[in-house]
């Protein structure tokens, strides 16, 4: 079986854009899209200020996916955890689609008796476990981020460790912003190995502007033309569905 | 040391004697106590109809559904007591919105690190057997724990018995763990992969038997095989065990119940002479072949499970026209 594509973009920051476009009106362009955007923040001794926290979970909001602030020690633990829950959450949101088209009105899973409920999410699972995953990932190299970026490094090699032993195909996509003449710039093109990631990181050099919003909006011409999520489930469910209709 | 999302945990945060009521299947719970809370919700100790239980609520409402799935079909193997038994599952409507909860048996005790310190290493080998036990019918129905750590891992007794609770890390062998704690994580030590195979599990049991030497655990430093080994090494009470302990960690094992059988020789002989012994290389080609051979089987079973799975919507919709 040939399943669509999950598309992800994964945003660590530790603050407050200052430059360009509203990043929460990027990021809701991103799901226009169908590209769920995540948001980590990074503390280490410092700590991330409410103007900072509400751009973080807002970007998360309008963009469809997870956000998290944690200190830097727990950044490996809480990257893998994002970005699995925010794949069973665009999953789940296929999958109620389809309850929708087949129940009618405006019922989701939650609205099925719990009995019931354990059948589709086992669905919601093998979905998880099997579906093509695309990550862009997405880092702040502004001067405060400097020191946070080797475990930065290393949460993504983890995250990678964890990805791939799903069976479903993962590809990875690394950029920083800002970059040294655009606002974004790639660092690892499409790879289903984050490990290729090692020598690369360490050139960082850190830039004083954070453009979240450019940098979301440059990163979405990243991903491939776009494919409905409808076909997640539709391309092979549909042929048996109307065979076991007829 | 994970940072909550403050939302997840004040939603579903009550106090002590809150009624809960099921909206399907109308049972009252009262709330006494917190039991403790992970990253998909939090555990009370609640009563109903006299009986005290353990309630789990998320606002999560999928990992609820999860967990559940996984009880219940702990609950088809016969004779063995793999999780806490389930008992209800239901929904909590509430103004706020609605929080899905699931009841389970209550099982009460200390953990395992707790016990231990309580009453002496002697216990280490015994319960550590008897927890092999439980995981060799836990693999061979086709599970694998994940997130086995001491915390997980309650005595029970008297006589004393070890269970395990929270099944939020319990996954489906061949696919990805999805749920694991860093330290007993062989991915975390470079050990191997995070995919779900009864070898993962043992590689938590060993750090679970280092753990219990180091009550406070330790960080990574060279974070490989050469520290664990070193970590072993430095502690008399791990000496005994550590052909087994450094077997497990490299994935030597191809059951629960070979590596139980070695642990159970060991905690007999009063010596603890080294007597787990080096496996053979052809047992780790011969296991590369098997999954090889899973792989191609795995699309074959996806094709099935989505046509199941239409199929059982569509009954659920046929269901729904009738009434």
């Amino acid at each position: 079986m040939k399943t669509g594509t999950l598309k992800q973009i994964l945003l660590i920051t530790d603050g407050c854009s200052n430059q360009g476009e509203d990043p929460i009106a990027m990021a809701a362009l991103a799901k226009e899209q169908e590209i769920t955007v995540n948001v980590i923040g990074v503390m280490e001794h410092d700590v991330i200020d409410e103007q900072g926290m509400n751009e973080i979970e807002g970007i998360a909001l309008s963009g469809g996916g997870v956000s998290q602030v944690v200190y830097a020690q727990a950044l490996s633990q809480t990257v893998q955890m994002v970005t699995r829950k925010a794949m069973t959450q665009t999953l789940q949101g296929v999958v109620n689609k389809e309850l929708q088209q087949i129940l009618g009105g405006s019922k989701t899973m939650e609205d099925l008796p719990p009995e019931q409920r354990g059948e589709v999410m086992e669905v919601v699972d093998e979905l998880g476990e099997t579906v093509e995953l695309e990550v862009l990932v997405l880092v702040d190299t502004s001067a405060s981020m400097k020191h946070k970026l080797p475990t930065v490094k290393e949460a993504l090699l983890d995250l990678s460790l964890s990805l791939n032993a799903r069976s479903g195909d993962n590809r990875f996509s690394v950029f920083v912003f800002p970059g040294k003449k655009k606002d974004v710039e790639k660092l690892l093109d499409w790879t289903p190995k984050l490990e290729s990631l090692t020598s690369i990181f360490s050139k960082l050099t850190t830039g004083g502007i954070t453009p979240t919003g450019p940098a979301i909006r440059e990163a979405l011409t990243y991903f491939k033309k776009k494919r409905s999520l409808r076909s997640l489930l539709s391309r092979d469910d549909d042929e048996s569905f109307f065979e076991e209709s007829v | 040391m994970m940072m909550m999302n403050h939302s997840l945990k004040s939603q579903c945060r009550v106090n002590p004697g809150t009624v809960i009521e099921g909206k399907w299947h109308r049972n009252c719970y009262t709330i006494m106590k917190e039991l403790g809370y992970g990253a998909n919700g939090i555990v009370y100790l609640a009563k109903s109809q006299n009986q005290q239980v353990a309630l789990k609520m998320s606002d999560n409402g999928m990992s609820i559904t999860s967990e559940v799935n996984v009880l219940k079909s702990f609950a088809k193997v016969q004779g063995s007591a793999l999780g806490p038994s389930l008992l209800d599952v239901d929904d909590w409507e509430r103004r706020k919105g609605r929080i899905s909860f699931y009841v389970m048996e209550y099982i009460q005790g200390p953990d395992l690190l707790s016990f231990i310190a309580q009453k002496g290493p002697s216990w280490t080998g015994v319960l550590i057997v008897q927890l092999l036990n439980d995981l060799e019918s836990l693999h061979k129905n086709g599970w694998v724990f994940g997130d086995l750590k001491p915390d997980n891992l309650i005595v029970t007794g008297p006589p004393p018995k070890i269970r395990t609770i929270d099944v939020g890390g319990t996954t489906i062998q061949g696919r990805a763990i999805k749920e694991f704690t860093e330290f007993y994580d062989r991915g975390y030590w470079g050990l191997g992969t995070r995919k779900a195979d009864p070898g993962y599990d043992l590689f938590a049991v060993a750090m679970i038997l280092i753990n219990t030497a180091y009550p406070k655990r330790f960080s990574k430093s060279t974070g490989d095989l050469k520290q664990l080994k070193l970590m072993v090494r430095q502690k008399k009470e791990l000496l005994k065990y550590e052909g087994v302990i450094l077997n497990a960690l490299q994935g030597h094992y191809a059951s629960a119940d070979e590596m139980r059988n070695e642990m159970l020789q060991l905690t007999r002989s009063r010596t603890g002479q080294k007597c787990a012994s080096n496996h053979k290389i052809g047992q780790t080609a011969s296991r590369q072949q098997a999954y090889v051979q899973k792989r191609k089987k795995s699309s074959f079973i996806e094709t099935v499970l989505i046509i199941l799975v239409v199929t059982i919507l569509y009954f659920i919709y046929i269901y729904g026209q009738l009434i």
